[in-house]
């Protein structure tokens, strides 16, 4: 059980005068699953290597439950790291890669070996240890890779896009395997993505990085419900923001008076919406209703996406395909905003 | 596979068999033949008179061959160990990494490829002279690296091209220490490089002639030159027993090597920069 504090970590890659990460600070809870979130070059994986020790940092600290780790040497910090491409040495068999970190540490034959079988076991590989790397699916070697890191019982485990090279369905199975296996052993985990989708499913925190900064730490409702602002809201898929003025309980924009939620800001700013929270059709007594003009009808199968046209503003719905497919273009259809789906930034 | 070959394919591999064995394999089999000739005329098929004499003499204790020929392996050896020494580091860093003046430097290294050596000898021969290392052994290992250098530079750089470092990092945060890591996994995975290079750096010394002349000055007196004594002092008979030891050990590193020089395994990948 790890605590683990980055405090100001920054990095400038020699003949770069924009740093590739800027003042970075996040305190990691002891057991913790957290996302770093970012599109390719926001200095995540950078971080990930400054934890690591594969990289020097240029300033700024990391911290293992109080004590810097910076001067210690990749070997001795208890990080172990699982690249994006699992990284199974070709030339052992995958007991020997398993076993690898202990041999590294000088356990003896006996023990390697039991300790090898019962992670084979727990990845659901029990008899593939005879193997060679390049006889498994991609779905293997994953299990193998993840094997080969939590044998030495590290105190943080880091992972690259652990996700990304699995196909859906061995996603999920994927996904239940690394958290099930991180809450048992209470390993303090922290993954680095691009994809919005795969940290929402895996962390319990997302530290959402843009451009070397971050923009947001949090739980991953928040990221939906209360984006910093806009830049954030359309990484998660956002797609709606409308430009008025808030009392800090209503917004005033070509949209109309609409009602806000408790705790949103007041001034000038945008007005975001989810595209989904928006509802379709008349309810007696509620609040925000408005009417639009389709302008557009996508169907992608499990849903259906609509431009609506509201004063000289179009905004983005997701609907249920059964329920808008009787919409046409310039069809005028009543919707509703619910206020607690409104944000203000 | 053999089964879908094109006829034209067939062809190819018929003529270029044929070519090899035309140059490589037919001029040895006068000297094979003369190693074990008492005399062969003019315009004789084969000589009159069969003898193991040039054997014997190959193999006395006056003919220094055998001295000659340790000499020659010590040599050969030392040169190889020191090429791997230098070109496997060099490989890494032309095969990894960009850097300012990269080209510059691997023209440097193939120079001596290019380069006659006698035009180089003279010069390294003087100053030499001012180190103290000419006539002496060391100093015709040094000058055996010129040749031997680019050969495993060349290997090793091919080898590193394909090689992703990620591995290394991946045994450190497992907890392998720098020395354990390379040998646990970059020694694995660059060996077929060491292999090949290493005995292409081994021929090439191992053959060498007019450096060895030059620097060691007559004094080093490897099998080349004993071979060229004795081809020069017109003693066919004993330059056939002599020459016929001498070839032994390509022959060796050939049959033992085929599989790998095959063009199919990245360790001969750097010569498609030559």
């Amino acid at each position: 059980m790890t605590h683990v504090s980055i405090e100001q970590l920054t990095k400038v890659y020699p003949g770069s005068t924009e740093p590739s990460l800027d003042r970075l600070t996040l305190e990691i809870d002891s057991g913790e699953l957290t996302a770093l979130l970012g599109p390719s070059g926001c200095g995540k994986t950078t971080t990930m290597k400054m934890i690591a020790g594969l990289l020097a940092p240029t300033s700024g600290d990391v911290r293992f439950d109080g004590r810097s780790i910076l001067n210690d040497k990749p070997e001795h910090r208890g990080v172990v790291m699982v690249f994006q491409n699992y990284l199974l040495f070709p030339y052992m068999s995958v007991a020997e890669n398993i076993g690898f970190g202990l041999k590294m540490r000088k356990v003896n034959k006996a023990e390697i070996e039991r300790r090898v079988q019962e992670m084979l076991d727990l990845v659901k590989l029990p008899d593939l240890g005879k193997r060679r790397p390049s006889e498994l699916s991609g779905g293997q070697q994953q299990r193998v890779a993840l094997a080969r890191a939590l044998i030495v019982q590290p105190n943080v485990l880091l992972l690259d896009e652990p996700l990304s090279n699995l196909d859906a369905y061995l996603r999920f199975e994927m996904r239940d395997l690394i958290r099930s296996l991180q809450q048992e052993m209470g390993i303090t985990t922290i993954f680095v993505t691009h994809d919005q989708e795969e940290a929402v499913v895996l962390a319990d925190r997302i530290a959402l990085i843009l451009e070397g900064r971050l923009k947001q730490y949090d739980s991953a409702d928040m990221f939906y419900k209360r984006p910093v602002d806009e830049a954030t809201a359309r990484f998660f898929g956002g797609q709606n923001f409308i430009h008025g003025r808030s009392d800090g309980k209503a917004f005033d924009s070509a949209l109309g008076h609409l009602v806000l939620p408790a705790g949103a800001a007041s001034g000038e700013g945008k007005l975001t919406f989810r595209p989904e929270n928006v509802r379709i059709g008349l309810q007696n007594g509620a609040e925000n209703q408005l009417e639009g003009t389709v302008v557009d009808r996508i169907y992608l199968g499990t849903q259906t996406r609509l431009k609506l046209r509201i004063g000289d503003e179009v905004i983005d719905v997701i609907a249920n395909p059964e329920e808008v497919e009787s919409f046409e273009q310039g069809q005028t259809v009543p919707i509703r905003l619910p206020p607690g789906s409104l944000w203000v930034l | 596979m053999i089964g879908r070959e094109s006829l034209s394919m067939r062809g190819f591999r018929f003529l270029t068999g044929a070519v090899l064995i035309t140059w490589m394999v037919l001029p040895l089999i006068p000297l094979a033949i003369w190693s074990f000739a008492r005399g062969w005329f003019f315009p004789d098929l084969l000589p009159a008179q069969w003898s193991l004499q040039a054997w014997d003499y190959a193999f006395s204790e006056t003919a220094g061959v055998l001295d000659s020929l340790w000499l020659t392996t010590l040599i050969a050896i030392v040169a190889t160990i020191l090429s791997i020494l230098v070109g496997v580091p060099a490989g890494r860093a032309l095969g990894l990494y960009r850097f300012r003046g990269k080209e510059f430097i691997e023209l440097m290294i193939l120079a001596p490829t290019i380069v006659p050596g006698i035009a180089v000898v003279l010069g390294i021969h003087s100053v030499f002279i001012a180190m103290g290392l000419n006539n002496t052994v060391a100093g015709v290992i040094l000058v055996h690296l010129i040749p031997t250098l680019p050969y495993m530079v060349l290997v090793m750089s091919g080898i590193f091209a394909n090689y992703d470092p990620s591995f290394e990092a991946q045994a450190r945060s497992l907890g392998a220490s720098a020395f354990k890591t390379f040998w646990y996994v970059t020694f694995p995975a660059i060996l077929p490089g060491i292999i090949v290079g290493g005995l292409f750096a081994f021929l090439v010394s191992w053959s060498q002639y007019i450096l060895t002349l030059l620097v060691g000055g007559g004094r080093v007196v490897t099998l080349p030159l004993l071979l060229f004594n004795f081809a020069a002092s017109g003693r066919n008979d004993i330059t056939g027993a002599i020459g016929m030891i001498y070839i032994l050990p390509g022959i060796a590193i050939l049959l033992l090597t085929a599989r790998h020089l095959s063009g199919r395994s990245g360790a001969v990948g750097g010569f498609g920069r030559i």
